[in-house]
């Protein structure tokens, strides 16, 4: 029976690190190649011994594919490449492919240049990898090779998240990576149609969340940020470069035009310049609103959103910083932080999710003296606030995209272990769809019921169907003729063609079958009786009384003749050709049974 | 018959080239058409190839035939039909004999016949599907005829069969629209084939096409809106659909079901997989809700849309739609004002930090299960925060309609609508707001969402604020503290924004009389009094100090304690505001004071109201006084008409009738004093000033004329028979004064005649109001109209001033409601000193805010007009969609106009008004000419030749300070 196996590497009953190995009709193809962030050393990478010991990487997968560009599902990329060595094709959208090498760059800078780490992909590894990357549209097509096809469906996420669908004659495998089912203010909603894949890969990051409505969040942050700023405080918002920072840029840009408030608004630079740059390239990506608008003007082209510098944080009076990095653990956030902490009018929003250890994690679990570095304590006097700006699917959201999917099987991936388990329960309760949840490593093997596509001739199609009454598209239909397997192909053609490209003979098969009946009446008397009672019984086919003294029911024949022996038994004859089995057999019985008393 | 049409064809052609013959040799015009069926014969003859014959049949297309000649060229068309091989050429012959049976006033039972026949032998399935499609035409033009009906069902049900999904969805098409609908007949025919339509269709429920089935649904709704009652067996089936792969048929579907649940809302059905019941209403409910989370946009649209009207629905099912989180057990059972409290506390939305506690807890939670399937959970949730603006705003109005109806849900949906109004889209946030007010009679505000509302006052864009004052208008607010902090971010919002102070004041106005006992105690703080010393008096034309004015003393009106409290300079204000602001200050009992108000009590009816018996009687003043010296007439004329403009001032609701019987009155002034020049009797040469009296005069009344007819709205025919004779009169004026001062009568003939004319069909077009005109101008005219056709001009002229002068004057019978068109200026305002500076020869973009009252279809008639310094002017036509329609009567132009000149030397000031348009033409809507179905058929349209085009200035000039630049080399 045909199968797909699915093997994570990584994301398997955990967060980062994505990297899902799958067989689908003997093609292997890898999905994501993600660094994870709490480890420094080997386990930071996913472990791709497991695919090969010895040998290229190229001759055991047929591609790579990423579907979006945070470390967590393209981190290893360079790694895996050119490091361990792989030459394949590598698939992602054009948004994802022009801002993961910034990010690549980035890390390997932090890594390398900051923490001192040798033996790490170099610069011209991150380029020479990019070189191997095949960029591909919203729902294109693309043929990896003759039989496997992937297909991008957009994700939301983060700009040039997608879905892709990998498909192998009638199998097929979706997998989501990370994706958003509720719009955000700079992207839209994941949407798929009903693709009814064999697997549906899904991400599970919120498994055990239902998400209040995500208006009532923008409108507290704003209003915060608004109040704070007319008390005149600055309000700080760590955040990284990309993704949500945009997200809230767009938030605030948007609100000070409508609201026609003056205080400015500042994003530290670096890394955001460029990928600003790409946010307003790939207007395509963003949502309806920015859509429609970029005619007018382009969202990404902030107004009020200045480049930030260092002095400008000892300005007076109010004003709104996005600062890097999103967890307050160094660089310019920090700095700004240490700058306005002792305000009590001052404000800092945390709009993510801070690990443990970081001065954001600290100040958010309440902590209000600080110990920085050189033993200073440092009084936090500022507001603290939390928002959660994430852009994951909840719960209800990942049933959502199953829903419009209907896929036969489902997968979680990405998420911790006991949520999963939750999920897993009403998926399988709600869709009778078996689900599972692999660890890394492990192997899930899920059997597949693939149809056959069979090329028939129009003609045999149309006189087949003519026979019956209307095509029914819910049930199947009978038909007749000849398989022919050649040359790997299959097809169905009408039995004389097949004779005729075979270059056989056709033989004629005629069954006979000897009916005895107890009739003492004379023999002509005994056919007129069995032609009536089946004229009776055989409304819709033509029953005809020949001359000389047999009956055809369509193309059957029946005889009657007066037993050798016993003159009131009569023989009948019947026979038929193998094509009207059904109705020979049928008509057997029927005489078998004998006939009705006659009437006369 | 066809031989002898075809005859008759012949007969055409031959006359045609005949006449041309005619043409060559006497080049006399003569106003007879050609005929097009022979033409078109003679084409369709010429045709050598298929590609030529297509294009005959196109170019005659464009054309209009005319009734008489249509059968002919249908039996022409037909004749072609049959011996046509070329599949695209008859299909071109099958859709012409649908366009040419829906002309007006053809019946087309004659071709029905051959077109059922030329089905029978037809080959092609996209021909087919035409010739159906004709049979839905002629089908639909024998309505009444149930035997033809039947026949074409009949013929419908026999093809729908085919293999074609084109002429399937065409034979359901024409079933829908024309299977029988009354029971009786479908008893009487049962034999037949149209047995039971609702079956035949039903079975296509499950074509394997799904454009079929969805023409399957929409034949079912078609049979649903014809009047047939659907059975409530197609539920089931309906259901299946709803999961069906294709958006329209879901989309169809959807409709299908709310219909369905529309005619059955009480019956049961049971729930699968379980024992339970429901009723209808409440499943197709739920599962309408489920499809605001479709796929596909236009389904979610339709779902969306559709939810709002289904009112039958349990309150249970209802406010589920607004309550996501059933599922989750540790936010089940919050009531929205804990939620409320929770948002601040920041805990809700930090679910990062909580994770660890959720799962457990939703194990337990299975018996929910179900009911996400079953959808209504959390379904406005979902629509609100889509995508797409356009479910959003779908959503929003459902929410709208079911709140109104059950004020429960009404409270519920609150916090939902106060989120909209931070929607990314303006359009949303308006629409959220205009719902806010429709349902704020069912609510109350609490404090923190009334902060949230508040907080919009900040939006930049003048809609969004005015609505949300027209929403403070009617909101109910619950504590002092909300109606302190209405009033200070209104405060806030005046000094931002000085442009709302009309919209602000208006707002404090109902906010005040509607919360007395809340502004009670926060007079003193409102008017900074002190128990002990005097403070400061405020400055009087502080905006602000007005608004708090504003809404203590519409608080004071129905609370008599509060007076007490306040300062002698605010009784002196109080004083002030009543005469100045009238409309905002109500009258007052002052305790211990004269009453400063005139002592109306409130209680009498518009109908007694002294201004109105006012009017009424200086009006009866006038009509009585027929036979007064003509000094005192004119004299009495000009004193009613000073005293109706002033009334028409001070009383805003009778300013219309005022205004439209001082103008009226106006006229007759005009029309008396013209008339009463002693000059009359001089010589031609002489009279030159009292010809400029008299022809000013005259085209004064003519221009008085068009606006009394265009200006107002509420005329009725009645008044409008009074202004034409009105004008009638000027033109007699007109004539008379000509007459006098041109010399010889060649020029007269033609004017004479015009004026006859002119007489002529005023006498048409109000025949049925004659009666009414004893003894007047016109009256007289009609009586001597024999006279006059024959006499000579100066006859005429004669005959024309002694009936002027001895008609009498028409008693102007008054509208119930009659309001004159105005048109405001907001912006620009005229006020700036700093020219608009752009370089010559481009151009500018000018903003142009305005705000048009009482104008009907202000899409077709209102202008803006830009004069230059050099004379020049410009009309521009603003778009239709720069019209914004904020309430009955009231229109918003918001537009921009693109200035252009050369360079000039100094900046100068150009001058913008808006003007309406108007065409004598759209008055008489009942005599409108019958549009041509034919397309493209602007030839056979006949101008009218005596309509009048023109505008009326109805703003007041606005001056913008321009510099155009020469350019730069």
């Amino acid at each position: 029976m045909p199968e797909i196996k699915v093997t994570p590497l990584g994301a398997g009953q955990d967060v980062g690190r994505s990297c899902i190995l799958v067989s689908i009709a003997g093609k292997n193809v890898m999905l994501d190649c993600g660094m994870h962030m709490g480890y420094n050393d080997d386990r930071r990478f996913p472990d791709f011994s497991y695919i090969t010991q010895n040998g290229r990487l190229t001759d055991f997968l047929d591609c790579v594919i990423i579907s979006h560009f945070h470390l967590d599902h393209c981190g290893a990329l360079p790694y895996f490449s050119e490091m361990v060595g792989y030459d394949g094709p590598i698939y992602m959208t054009h948004p994802t492919k022009a801002i993961c090498p910034i990010l690549l760059e980035d890390y390997r800078k932090i890594t390398v240049d900051k923490k001192g780490e040798i033996n790490f992909f170099t610069s011209q590894m991150i380029k020479d990898c990019m070189k191997k990357v095949v960029a591909v549209h919203l729902h294109q097509t693309v043929q990896v090779d003759e039989e496997l096809e992937i297909k991008a469906y957009y994700a939301g996420h983060v700009l040039g998240a997608a879905m892709f669908q990998i498909k192998v004659g009638c199998e097929s495998v979706v997998y989501t990576g990370d994706y958003n089912m509720t719009p955000d203010r700079h992207l839209g909603a994941a949407w798929i149609d009903k693709c009814r894949p064999d697997l549906l890969i899904s991400e599970s990051t919120y498994a055990t969340t239902i998400r209040d409505s995500k208006r009532c969040r923008e409108r507290d942050f704003l209003k915060k940020v608004h109040e704070t700023v007319e008390r005149g405080g600055k309000v700080l918002i760590p955040v990284f470069a990309l993704g949500r920072a945009q997200e809230l840029c767009i938030l605030l840009e948007t609100f000070w035009e409508r609201m026609n408030l003056k205080a400015p608004i500042y994003f530290s630079t670096g890394l955001t310049e460029k990928a600003n740059h790409y946010y307003k390239l790939f207007i395509t990506w963003t949502n309806q609103k920015i859509r429609k608008t970029f005619v007018q003007r382009n969202m990404f082209e902030f107004k009020h959103i200045k480049a930030f510098d260092r002095a400008f944080a000892d300005n007076p009076g109010p004003m709104v910083v996005f600062a890097t990095p999103g967890m307050l653990h160094a660089g310019q956030s920090l700095q700004i932080f240490k700058k306005w902490a002792g305000n009590e009018k001052n404000m800092v929003i945390m709009p993510g999710y801070c690990v443990q250890g970081t001065v954001g994690h600290k100040i958010l679990s309440g902590q209000r003296k600080l110990e920085m570095e050189g033993r200073q304590i440092l009084e936090v006097k500022m507001q603290v606030e939390y928002m959660s700006f994430s852009a994951h699917a909840d719960a209800k959201g990942i049933m959502q995209l199953i829903r419009q999917a209907e896929p036969r099987n489902v997968l979680l991936v990405h998420g911790e272990a006991k949520k999963m388990e939750f999920l897993k329960q009403k998926i399988e309760q709600e869709f009778h769809v078996s689900c599972y949840m692999p660890a890394n490593g492990e192997t899930t093997t899920i059997f597949t019921n693939p149809s056959i596509p069979v090329d028939i001739s129009l003609g045999l199609l149309k006189r087949e169907t003519a026979i019956g009454l209307l095509p029914d598209v819910k049930k199947p239909q009978l038909m007749h003729g000849t398989l022919i397997m050649k040359d790997n192909s299959f097809r169905l053609v009408s039995p004389e063609q097949a004779l005729k490209e075979l270059g056989l003979t056709e033989h004629q098969l005629r069954f006979t079958c000897r009916v005895h009946i107890q009739d003492p009446r004379k023999e002509h008397e005994t056919v007129l009786r069995v032609y009536n009672h089946l004229k009776g019984v055989l409304k819709d086919y033509s029953v005809q009384h020949l001359p000389d003294g047999s009956i055809t029911v369509e193309s059957i024949l029946i005889q009657a003749t007066a037993h050798s022996e016993d003159q009131g038994t009569k023989v009948l004859l019947v026979s038929w050709t193998y094509q009207d089995e059904e109705l020979g057999s049928y008509l057997t019985s029927l005489l078998k049974k004998g006939l009705p008393p006659s009437t006369s | 018959m066809a031989a002898h049409l075809k005859k008759r064809v012949y007969e055409e052609f031959t006359k045609v080239v005949q006449q041309q013959h005619e043409d060559l040799s006497t080049k006399k015009l003569r106003l007879t058409k050609p005929s097009k069926s022979a033409a078109l014969h003679v084409d369709l003859c010429k045709a050598t190839s298929p590609a030529d014959a297509l294009q005959y049949l196109l170019q005659f297309a464009r054309k209009p035939v005319e009734v008489e000649s249509i059968e002919g060229v249908v039996r022409i068309l037909l004749e072609h039909y049959y011996k046509e091989n070329d599949a695209s050429v008859r299909l071109k012959i099958a859709s012409l004999l649908g366009l040419l049976s829906k002309t007006a006033g053809f019946s087309p039972d004659c071709i029905m016949d051959d077109a059922i026949n030329t089905l029978q032998n037809e080959k092609s399935h996209q021909v087919l599907a035409q010739l159906l499609d004709t049979l839905l035409v002629i089908g639909t033009k024998l309505t009444e005829n149930p035997s033809v009906r039947m026949r074409l069902v009949e013929v419908a049900c026999k093809h729908l069969t085919d293999s074609s999904h084109g002429v399937r969805n065409k034979c359901l098409q024409l079933i829908g629209c024309l299977g029988p609908v009354e029971k009786g007949v479908a008893k009487e025919v049962e034999s037949q084939a149209a047995k039971d339509v609702q079956k035949i269709i039903g079975d296509h429920f499950n074509d394997q096409d799904p454009r079929v089935r969805t023409a399957a649904i929409k034949a079912m709704l078609q049979l649903h809106e014809r009047g047939l009652k659907l059975q409530q067996a197609i539920y089931s089936q309906a259901c299946k659909l709803l999961a069906d792969d294709y958006e329209q048929v879901r989309s169809a579907a959807v409709q299908l079901i709310w219909v369905l649940s529309q005619l059955y809302p009480e019956s049961i059905v049971p729930i699968p997989s379980s024992n339970e019941e429901i009723r209808l209403v409440d499943d197709a409910f739920g599962k309408i809700c489920h499809m605001v989370s479709d796929g596909s946009w236009v389904v979610r649209v339709q779902a969306a849309k559709l939810l709002g009207s289904m009112q039958q629905v349990s309150s249970h099912f209802l406010e589920q739609t607004l309550d996501k989180k059933l599922m989750s057990d540790l936010r089940r059972k919050r009531t929205a004002h804990e939620r409320a409290k929770e948002l601040y506390s920041s805990g809700e939305f930090s679910s990062g930090r909580k994770w660890g506690d959720d799962a457990p807890k939703e194990e337990i939670d299975t018996g929910a299960v179900n009911l996400i399937e079953s959808g209504a959970c959390g379904a406005f949730v979902h629509g609100l925060e889509d995508e797409m603006y356009e479910v959003r705003i779908a959503a929003v109005e459902a929410l709208c309609m079911l709140a109104q109806s059950s004020p429960s849900f009404a409270e519920k949906c609150l916090d939902f609508l106060v989120d909209m109004f931070n929607d990314e889209i303006e359009e949303v946030r308006l629409q959220s707001i205009h719902t806010m007010r429709k349902i704020s009679n069912n609510i109350t505000l609490r404090e923190d969402q009334l902060d949230t509302v508040l907080a919009v006052l900040e939006d930049s864009s003048r809609d969004i604020r005015e609505a949300l004052h027209e929403l403070l208008c009617c909101t109910n607010v619950s504590t002092k503290e909300g109606i302190h902090l209405a009033l200070v971010e209104l405060l806030k919002n005046l000094t931002k924004y000085p442009t709302d102070r009309e919209s602000i004041w208006k707002c404090l106005k109902f906010l005040g009389s509607r919360h007395p006992t809340l502004v009670l105690p926060l007079v003193p703080e409102l008017l900074s009094t002190h128990p002990f010393f005097d403070t400061p008096e405020p400055d009087m034309d502080d905006p602000a100090y007005i608004a708090v004015l504003v809404l203590i003393f519409n608080a004071a009106k129905s609370c008599p304690t509060m007076p007490a409290l306040f300062s002698d300079h605010t009784f002196r204000h109080y004083a002030y505001l009543r005469d100045s602001l009238s409309h905002l200050v109500p009258p007052l009992r002052l305790p211990g004071r004269k009453l400063v108000s005139s002592p109306v009590s409130s209680s009498i009816t518009p109908h007694e109201d002294p201004s109105q018996q006012f009017l009424h009687q200086s009006l009866e003043r006038v009509y009585n006084l027929q036979h007064l010296d003509p000094q005192g007439i004119q004299e009495l004329l000009e004193f009613t008409i000073r005293d109706l403009q002033r009334l028409g001032e001070l009383q805003s609701e009778l300013a219309g009738m005022a205004d439209f019987t001082a103008t009226y009155l106006q006229c007759q002034l005009l029309l008396i004093k013209a008339l009463q020049e002693k000059l009359w009797n001089v010589a031609a040469p002489l009279y030159l000033k009292q010809n400029a009296l008299a022809s000013t005069a005259a085209k004064q009344i003519l221009e008085e004329t068009y606006k009394m007819e265009f200006m107002y709205s509420g005329v009725e025919s009645r008044q409008v028979v009074i202004i034409h004779h009105m004008r009638l009169q000027a033109k007699a004026l007109q004539l008379i004064v000509t007459a006098r001062t041109t010399r010889g009568v060649e020029p007269l003939f033609g004017m004479c005649e015009k004026f006859l004319q002119e007489v002529d069909s005023f006498q048409r077009c109000f025949i049925s109001e004659l009666p009414h005109m004893q003894g007047s101008f016109v009256d007289k005219l009609l009586d001597l109209m024999p006279r006059l056709v024959t006499s000579k001009p100066s006859e005429v002229v004669k005959i024309l001033q002694t009936t002027l002068r001895q008609s009498t004057f028409l008693h102007l019978p008054l509208p119930d409601q009659l309001h004159r068109a105005t048109a405001n200026i907001i912006e620009p305002t005229g006020e700036s000193d700093n020219p608009l500076r752009f370089t010559s020869g481009l151009v500018v973009a000018l903003d142009i805010d305005a705000t048009l009252e009482h104008v009907q279809d202000p899409q077709g008639t209102v202008k803006v007009q830009v004069l230059y310094p050099d004379g020049q002017a410009q009309i521009i036509h603003p778009k239709a969609a720069d019209f914004r329609n904020p309430g009955p009567g009231r229109h918003r132009l918001i537009t921009q106009v693109y200035l252009s000149h050369t360079a000039w030397t100094e900046p100068c000031q150009i001058e913008v008004r808006l003007l309406l348009a108007y065409n004598s033409n759209r008055s008489k809507a009942s005599a409108k000419v019958p549009k041509c179905t034919w397309s493209e058929s602007l030839e056979a349209l006949p101008q009218s030749e005596n309509v009048i085009e023109g505008t009326i200035p109805f703003s007041k000039p606005v001056k913008v300070y321009i510099m155009p630049k020469p350019a730069r080399r």
